[in-house]
């Protein structure tokens, strides 16, 4: 277990490597130079050299990479060609929000999809089968700007009953906060509730069909029992890892809806970065994209791992 | 990427542990779409197609997308407007005998507009996910047939992009290359080649060990022979499941970008781009210009999958 462990977290770190080569060679095809964009058109050639001095951009690329990933190990981000300041305070204020309309789209996508998922099972074939799963899959195949407009016309502005803007102000409590994060939940609740329903599904109808499924039948146990004990307990396995294979999706997402609703999130922050070429800012905000989705695949994994005794023994050997 | 990988372990010789087969075993690094990709890896007979052209699904489907590439064919000739054509006078007027779906901010003829939006969709959107399944299936056929160090990096880079949603790896291209019809297509065609390589991976480590592929090596076929004569045509079925999800997906991406105008640039005709340009019509009532090009997408995006959902049922039964 200790070696499946650390195993993992080598492979990891790899990977986090790798990423941060990807994004870093990303941001040096621009063909632009950052201190004309910063300075403008009308600045002359002069200051645009010694500004670009300043940043460091007239290094060897190889110099600026091992300084961008040093500074990233010492959590410094590096500085933003938009606001002139350091960019690490951005992105945690952008990641907090984010992370709040992420969980509450997961509290509430989790346990819709999973009961969808197993109704569906359970019905395998028959009316409500057919359709819950050709509601998942015409939600899923809807893109969130689509959806995320019908919401705002129908709950924002044709009834009144929601916010259509996702911040609440300065200092507004709690509850006024999550009533504001409902409408753009919602979208992003659409797209995963196919992808979670359908794993649900499969994974019970995997489970019905089983020997031990079959067995617990046969020795009489009541079919409440049999499905409480020994199907669900084994179908949901799977579904632990679409959702955190998902995390990486809900951010795509989260660019669309935070820019629809305009949030301070990290999809609206890419997106602006995006827009006004400020490659300091958007290389951070992807990174940072990047390193949750792979800090949620390894929870799933080992999450999965403990669960499952089979896959323990299976992952040391 | 055949150029320095280590040989194939020669025929009898028990085959070395995988470096991440744990983790498959765990669902945690293939993700979930590789289940049933696998299961489908058996090889399409004639009987199967007369099934899949029984399947209500997958002629909806079908006819949906044969509708909207006649209107990409042909569109020019069967708009009853010009759609670049400004009718500045009779702006944002509702449905009607003259317009049937309305006039946009500009007095396009909003019909026109929808026709003609499918022809860039479904030019860069096949092209892209065609050159990904190419390119994916290359580098998925090496991972898994010769393992080993090749097997172990390449899984890392794979699971690097993987990090990252496609949208997000967009931004950072778009903006470094400009938003061309060739970079949306070799951009969203690289984000695909990982995914796909993934699904194939798991598809030909099902076929590695299989008695014909021992066969032909005693035969003294050369590896791309093994690969590609022998063990491609097994496996094709699953990378014909992963070609039509990802062009779905595809649909569904590039509609995300168009409206985010990191797209198809206005004034060509585009759904998503429209969209953007629209919906805060919404808020005076000009439902139509929004509501119609959705309608496109979301009919678009759903046949692709009823597609690929119809496939995937017909070869795993």
């Amino acid at each position: 277990m200790a070696l499946f462990l650390l195993r993992r977290l080598g492979l990891m770190i790899l990977t986090l490597w790798i990423l941060s080569l990807i994004v870093f060679f990303a941001g040096q095809i621009l063909p632009s130079d950052p201190g004309r964009i910063i300075l403008g058109n009308l600045a002359s050639p002069s200051s645009v050299q010694a500004l670009d001095h300043k940043l460091g951009v007239d290094r060897p690329l190889l110099t600026r990479y091992l300084s961008w990933l040093g500074g990233l190990l010492h959590g410094d981000f590096g500085t933003s060609y938009t606001y002139q300041s350091a960019v690490e305070p951005f992105v945690r204020a952008a990641l907090i929000n984010s992370v709040k309309l992420a969980v509450l789209a997961f509290v509430i996508v989790v346990p819709l999809g999973i009961i969808g998922g197993v109704v569906a099972a359970l019905y395998a074939g028959r009316g409500a089968d057919r359709v819950i799963s050709v509601t998942g899959l015409s939600l899923s195949s809807v893109p969130e700007f689509v959806s995320g407009i019908v919401v705002i016309v129908i709950f924002g502005i044709a009834l009144k009953v929601l916010p259509v803007t996702a911040s609440a102000g300065a200092g507004a409590g709690a509850f006024n906060q999550f009533r504001h994060l409902i409408l753009p939940a919602i979208p992003l609740v659409f797209v995963l509730f196919g992808y979670i329903a359908r794993m649900a599904r499969a994974g019970t109808i995997e489970a019905l069909n089983s020997d031990y499924a079959r067995t617990a039948v046969l020795k009489g146990l009541p079919r409440r029992t049999v499905i409480r004990r020994h199907v669900l307990r084994n179908s949901l396995l799977p579904t632990i890892t679409v959702i955190a294979t998902q995390t990486g999706y809900l951010i795509g997402g989260l660019v669309v809806v935070e820019t629809l609703f305009n949030y301070q999130g990290l999809g609206n922050l890419i997106f602006k970065a995006a827009q006004a070429k400020d490659f300091a800012m958007l290389e951070a905000g992807v990174l940072v994209i990047g390193v949750v989705y792979v800090l949620a695949t390894l929870a799933a994994d080992l999450l999965l791992t403990l669960l499952n005794p089979r896959l323990r023994i299976g992952g040391t050997e | 990427m055949s150029g320095s990988v280590p040989q194939p372990a020669g025929p009898g010789v028990p085959s070395p542990v995988d470096p991440v087969a744990p983790l498959d075993r765990t669902g945690g690094y293939l993700g979930p779409d590789t289940h049933a990709a696998v299961v489908a890896a058996s090889r399409a007979t004639p009987a199967q197609w007369r099934r899949l052209l029984r399947r209500p699904t997958f002629l909806v489907g079908a006819g949906i997308v044969l509708f909207w590439v006649v209107c990409a064919i042909f569109g020019h000739l069967i708009a009853p407007y010009n759609p670049l054509a400004q009718q500045l006078l009779s702006a944002n007027t509702a449905p009607s005998s003259a317009h049937w779906f309305g006039t946009d901010p500009l007095g396009r003829d909003v019909l026109s507009r929808v026709i003609t939006g499918a022809r860039d969709i479904l030019i860069v959107t096949p092209l892209a996910t065609i050159l990904g399944t190419v390119l994916g299936t290359i580098l998925g056929l090496a991972m898994a047939y010769f393992g080993g160090a090749f097997d172990l990096i390449s899984g890392r880079i794979v699971e690097a992009v993987l990090a990252l949603p496609l949208v997000i790896i967009a931004f950072l291209f778009i903006v470094a290359l400009g938003p061309s019809v060739g970079t949306l297509i070799v951009v969203v065609g690289l984000v695909f080649t990982p995914l796909i390589a993934r699904t194939v991976r798991a598809a030909v480590l099902v076929e590695r060990h299989q008695d014909y592929v021992s066969a032909s090596r005693l035969l003294g076929e050369n590896s791309a022979r093994v690969m590609f004569g022998e063990i491609l045509p097994n496996v094709m079925p699953a990378i014909l499941v992963e070609f039509t999800v990802r062009l779905g997906y595809a649909v569904f991406a590039l509609a995300t970008l168009s409206f985010l105008g990191f797209g198809i640039q206005p004034p060509t005709p585009d759904w998503g781009a429209d969209i953007a340009a629209n919906y805060t019509g919404l808020l005076a009532g000009y439902w139509w210009q929004t509501l119609f090009p959705a309608l496109a997408i979301a009919s678009l995006v759903t046949a692709v999958t009823l597609i690929a959902d119809s496939i995937e049922q017909v070869l795993s039964s």
